[in-house]
């Protein structure tokens, strides 16, 4: 009688463990790393966002009061970093996002060779690390007159004197995007020429047939239908590079806060509460707002493209 | 085979998507293809042409884009030169070669042993981990610095070989590329190996392995441009200076900022270049597999 419960209850185990067993042994490397490095980290955020937390002392908690204080009474939030982060946002998002998709589009009219080199280029700066790049902006934008652009403008007597590119509040947030947007051409971008590519050819004829004449009634009617998914994984992708861009107004000026918070974004305003004024709470609740605005907008795009 | 040739060369199929040949109707798009990829270039030229200028060009007035005698001389300065801290350059670089390397390995391991059971396992939670996959698409890694600082902080991985290796582990996108990649393999395949006898380990090993080269080839690139180009492990969790990499070098011959940056342009741009070769040497490479993987990539 005991015997059998006990050969009952381990049963149900045994014969998970058979089943099941080998799919949870594949998955548990991965797991294991996604809870740790990605799982956990968003907890510890969520947890911090309502506490007090200076490094040092155990976390206290004090409820909504760090986001009742980003809402109300954080002025450089609202007045500098919430307008740059949604205009730099809109401008790089989608701009990239539309960018990418039209060189994709015309990338597919093309023959192989001639594809795979415009593809390259137009990719290539997404390969190169932003540390690289900077060397490269620092140079080109220099302020004095010895800066590539300074001395190309003064050059042609467009400008009397050299200008200030990346330390001046009026240009730099302008130069951010130029730079973002230059290597907007990512991982999206291929996934979208590739998905051109696999469109059945039928579908085209079928179209012509059915009256479509030019480009822009194929591109609306055939195109965009038939790759829905891959503009779905294009818009996620151009999404989350833009908010991981953020730190691009820092590299350039060369400092946080930047001049006049002109450059400042979300991702900023983070490192600026949390690495240094050390109040961890307040750059938790930031994050959380960050990842939240993510959130949103790739639930935005689901309902542009999702099907 | 004449067929073909005339096909190809006399333009009646090279209209339309993925043309075959040239065709007239294609002259638009070069034209604004043309001038937007050479001005895309520009900033790569660039690297290429200051890491071979001499001091005297470096400095000239009005800079000149184009080199115009080139030497090697920045990258013997380069290799010569010591960190403040007394490290030498060609240090940074070994680390960063090697942390590229093992992590490669290690992330591909990790995604396609997951991928596989995602795709081609049965069991109940199979849906419910694939859809936190892909909610996780859309994580933001910067917007979590400080709390996975205070993760990696009390797993004691502070000032470790190993922190520059596991964070980047768990890519969300490359599980999802190889899945999707994996998905399109039959059933059937499966089924006629375990008929066979085959444990899964085996079925893994020798048929899923085998056929997703592609993907794995396109996690690689994308681990490497994750990992070779990463500045930010080695500034928030490295104290030791002969634990750093060659992109946190880098970031401290620009990072010394606005003044510093004339003194050592010349040896400044030969690192960018060191940089920057590997990362379009790899992807000349693997393009074509980079782009197959991609077919698969439609979010649904």
């Amino acid at each position: 009688m005991v015997n059998n419960q006990a050969t009952e209850r381990v049963n149900p185990l045994k014969k998970w463990f058979y089943k099941e067993g080998s799919a949870y042994g594949f998955l548990s490397m991965y797991a294991i790393l996604f809870i740790i490095f990605i799982v956990v980290p968003v907890g510890v955020a969520i947890y911090l966002s309502f506490t007090n937390f200076d490094t040092i002392q155990i976390p206290n908690f004090i409820g909504l009061k760090n986001y009742v204080t980003l809402l109300t009474q954080d002025d450089i939030f609202m007045k500098y970093v919430l307008p740059n982060t949604i205009e730099f946002a809109v401008i790089v998002g989608p701009g990239g996002y539309i960018l990418s998709f039209l060189l994709a589009w015309m990338l597919a009219q093309l023959p192989k060779t001639p594809r795979t080199i415009f593809a390259l280029i137009l990719y290539s700066p997404s390969m190169t690390s932003s540390v690289a790049m900077s060397v490269v902006w620092l140079t080109l934008f220099s302020g004095d007159q010895t800066g590539y652009l300074n001395s190309f403008l003064l050059g042609m007597n467009l400008i009397p004197e050299p200008i200030q590119w990346l330390q001046s509040p009026k240009y730099l947030m302008m130069m951010m995007i130029i730079v973002t947007l230059w290597s907007s051409a990512g991982i999206g971008f291929l996934a979208m020429l590739a998905g051109v590519l696999e469109i059945n050819p039928e579908l085209y004829e079928a179209g012509a047939l059915d009256g479509i004449s030019n480009r822009f009634q194929e591109i609306m009617n055939i195109t965009i239908p038939s790759m829905k998914p891959q503009l779905l994984f294009g818009a996620v992708m151009a999404i989350v590079s833009t908010f991981q861009a953020g730190a691009i107004g820092v590299t350039l000026s060369g400092g946080n806060p930047t001049p006049q918070y002109a450059g400042q974004l979300i991702v900023n305003h983070i490192e600026d509460y949390g690495f240094l004024r050390y109040e961890m709470g307040y750059a938790a609740a930031v994050s959380v707002v960050l990842l939240l605005m993510v959130l949103l907008f790739a639930r935005l795009s689901n309902r542009l493209f999702g099907s | 085979m004449k067929i073909n040739f005339l096909k190809r060369y006399s333009g009646l199929h090279n209209s339309g998507i993925n043309p075959k040949g040239f065709n007239t109707s294609q002259i638009p798009f070069y034209i604004i293809l043309l001038p937007l990829a050479a001005f895309m270039l520009l900033p790569m030229i660039f690297i290429f042409s200051n890491a071979l200028k001499p001091p005297d060009e470096l400095f000239a007035y009005p800079p000149s884009f184009f080199v115009i005698s080139p030497t090697l001389k920045n990258f013997s300065d380069l290799f010569s030169k010591m960190s403040n801290s007394g490290v030498p350059v060609s240090r940074y670089l070994f680390n960063s070669v090697l942390i590229t390397v093992v992590t490669i390995a290690a992330s591909i391991i990790v995604s396609t042993t997951a991928a596989f059971a995602l795709s081609k396992k049965r069991f109940k939670l199979k849906t419910a981990l694939f859809a936190i996959n892909t909610v996780a698409l859309m994580f933001v890694p910067i917007a979590v610095t400080i709390p996975r600082f205070l993760v990696i902080k009390n797993l004691n991985l502070i000032d470790t070989f190993t922190v520059h290796i596991l964070p980047g582990l768990a890519m969300p996108v490359g599980l999802f590329l190889i899945k999707q990649f994996i998905d399109g393999i039959p059933d059937e395949v499966i089924e006629a190996a375990q008929i066979d006898g085959a444990s899964d380990v085996r079925i893994y090993l020798t048929i899923i392995i085998p056929m997703i080269i592609p993907a794995i080839a396109t996690i690689g690139i994308l681990t490497f441009q994750a990992t070779w180009n990463n500045s930010e492990i080695s500034t928030l969790y490295i104290n030791t200076d002969s634990l750093k990499t060659f992109a946190f070098y880098l970031s401290t011959l620009t990072s010394t900022s606005t003044g510093n940056v004339v003194a050592g342009q010349g040896m400044t741009a030969a690192a960018a270049l060191i940089m920057f070769l590997p990362n379009l040497i790899i992807f000349l490479l693997l393009q074509s597999r980079v782009m197959s993987t991609m077919a698969h990539s439609g979010l649904k």
